[in-house]
């Protein structure tokens, strides 16, 4: 082992350039990741404390039958989709509008507002296409009036954080893809540049996995180092814009630490399936 | 110990480099091979440490067959065997001493036993004073040693040796020679190829001469038929 991490610091040395190469792309490939994955992490805890308060809002015609109401009230209670329905007769309605306006309650007087059914998503079903589905049962009921529901901006929240995903899925992608590239060329480099020596280690009894020990140990090194500059990066963006716009949430430590852990993984096996194809050209 | 048993070997872009070679190398011999450039010793030998596979054919090595070897017991197979070449194959960013502890290093050799280890290899191939240089510094019979003192890191029971004084002028080839008696009277088996008749000649070793690839002659085997050779 110890020949192992001495020869893996010697390819740090016999070719820095691309050693630094190798862990920027890392990095990058982490960052992009890491960049999207924390604005789409922002935006799902806004997405939470909104959806909290994601109901549907059914008013009523005038002077429903109460087992219509009733039968509604029922009917709805059993999605399971719906925590709770409540019934908002035109007094409640005109004391809660009072209560949210202050100033000018004195605009309303009673018999004003509609009485109406509110309906309140349970959690896990606070996306558009549930609330879509509870909207459309009611919506066209003779005696509903009319649906609101916060529909619009919820849907525009769920596909930024959509695309912030996919745009980091895909970056981060790319940027492994860059990553695999550069590493793979630097193992070739090291190997053609070893070939005389991993010869005599063959000759004298040295198992496959001993030769492939310091490229995959190289491979872990700049696996954890591009994982910490991809770190590093990203806190410092989020620094940034915390300061200057507003304030942003950063991974907790778990997810960072998984951060860093792909980035070995990476490394490591980039380094592994890279150096057994080199290593079989060689000989 | 090495056996032979109608080996073929053909390599995929020059034809056919054995033809049906049998023999048998005993524990603690000394067997020269012989034969014209390109006549298949260097394959033979190949073949013995694992480095080619008979295209038809077998040969045991130890207790192991060839080609039935899994590819991940040919390390074990090698670290029983020394190999030596014409040109030394030392490594020339690293000492006379690192050389030597490289071999043991790769093998996973306690590192509190490596030292002693290899100043003792050293001092047998007449080479302590030298264990800090680096092997541009020595002359080439000084270099064979230092290969041979590596190629002996496993204490193998057989040492391989391709043409090991081809580089060497007279004096430096008695010296290396000199070590390699020694060390098959010490009970090590050692198979050489060599175009030094003049070496055959005046020592009383077995003789194996391949010719295109054919055993023609075995000076320790009355029954293979002796043929002129052209
Ligand atoms: N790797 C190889 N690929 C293809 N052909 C090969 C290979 N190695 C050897 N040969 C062929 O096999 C034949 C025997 O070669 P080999 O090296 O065994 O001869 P040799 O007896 O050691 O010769 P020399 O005395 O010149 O070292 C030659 O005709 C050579 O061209
Ligand atoms: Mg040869």
């Amino acid at each position: 082992m110890r020949l192992a991490v001495r020869e893996a610091m010697l390819a740090f040395r016999r070719s820095p350039l691309l050693s630094a190469l190798s862990v920027t792309t890392i990095a990058f490939s982490l960052l992009a990741f890491g960049l999207f994955s924390l604005v789409a992490l922002n935006i799902r805890s806004a997405l939470r404390s909104v959806e909290e308060r994601v109901e549907v809002r059914a008013f009523l015609v005038d002077n429903t039958p109460v087992d219509s109401i009733a039968g509604l009230m029922e009917e709805l209670s059993k999605r399971p989709e719906v925590q709770r329905v409540e019934y908002i007769d035109a007094e409640q309605a005109l004391v809660r509008a009072r209560a949210e306006l202050g100033e000018f309650k004195d605009v309303f007087e009673a018999g004003f507002l509609p009485a109406s059914l509110d309906i309140r998503m349970r959690e896990g079903f606070r996306d558009p296409a549930a609330v879509q589905q509870v909207v459309e049962q009611v919506r066209l009921l003779p005696f509903v009036e009319e649906v609101r529901y916060g529909a619009d901006w919820i849907e525009k929240l769920h596909r930024i954080r959509n695309i912030a995903t996919a745009t980091g899925v895909v970056l981060g992608i790319a940027f492994a893809a860059v990553a695999i590239i550069i590493i793979s060329a630097s193992i070739r480099m090291t190997v053609l540049a070893r070939a005389r020596e991993i010869s005599i280690m063959r000759l004298v009894g040295a198992t496959d996995a001993f030769v492939r020990r310091p490229f995959l140990v190289d491979g872990f090194v700049k696996g954890v180092l591009g994982g910490l500059l991809a770190l590093l990066l990203t806190w410092l963006a989020r620094t940034v814009v915390s300061k200057s716009f507003l304030e942003v949430d950063f991974f907790p430590p778990s997810i960072a630490m998984l951060g860093v852990a792909a980035g070995a993984l990476l490394g490591t096996m980039v380094s592994s399936v890279s150096v057994r194809r080199h290593l079989s050209r060689l000989k | 110990m090495i056996r032979f048993a109608n080996v073929y070997k053909e390599y995929p872009r020059t034809g056919l480099a054995l033809n049906d070679v049998s023999f048998l190398v005993n524990r603690g011999e000394f067997v020269f091979l012989t034969g014209p450039s390109g006549a298949g010793k260097s394959t033979i030998l190949k073949m013995i440490y694992m480095d080619e596979f008979p295209s038809r054919g077998a040969l045991w090595v130890g207790s192991t067959k060839s080609p039935d070897i899994k590819r991940s017991a040919i390390p074990q197979v090698r670290r029983k065997l020394g190999v030596v070449f014409q040109d030394f194959r030392l490594l020339e960013d690293r000492t006379i001493e690192q050389n030597v502890a490289f071999a043991l290093e790769v093998v996973d050799t306690p590192s509190d036993k490596i030292g002693t280890k290899v100043s003792r290899l050293l001092t047998r191939v007449g080479l302590a004073s030298k264990a800090t240089n680096y092997p541009r510094e020595l002359s080439g019979g000084e270099q064979q040693r230092v290969a041979i003192a590596r190629a002996l890191v496993n204490d193998p029971f057989v040492l391989i040796a391709d043409e090991p004084t081809g580089n060497l002028d007279d004096r430096a080839t008695r010296g290396v020679f000199q070590l390699l008696k020694d060390i098959n009277a010490s009970g090590t088996a050692v198979v050489m190829a060599t175009h030094n008749l003049e070496l055959v000649r005046r020592n009383e070793y077995r003789v194996l001469e391949v010719n295109r690839g054919q055993l023609v002659f075995d000076s320790g085997d009355a029954s293979v038929k002796v043929e002129a050779t052209p």
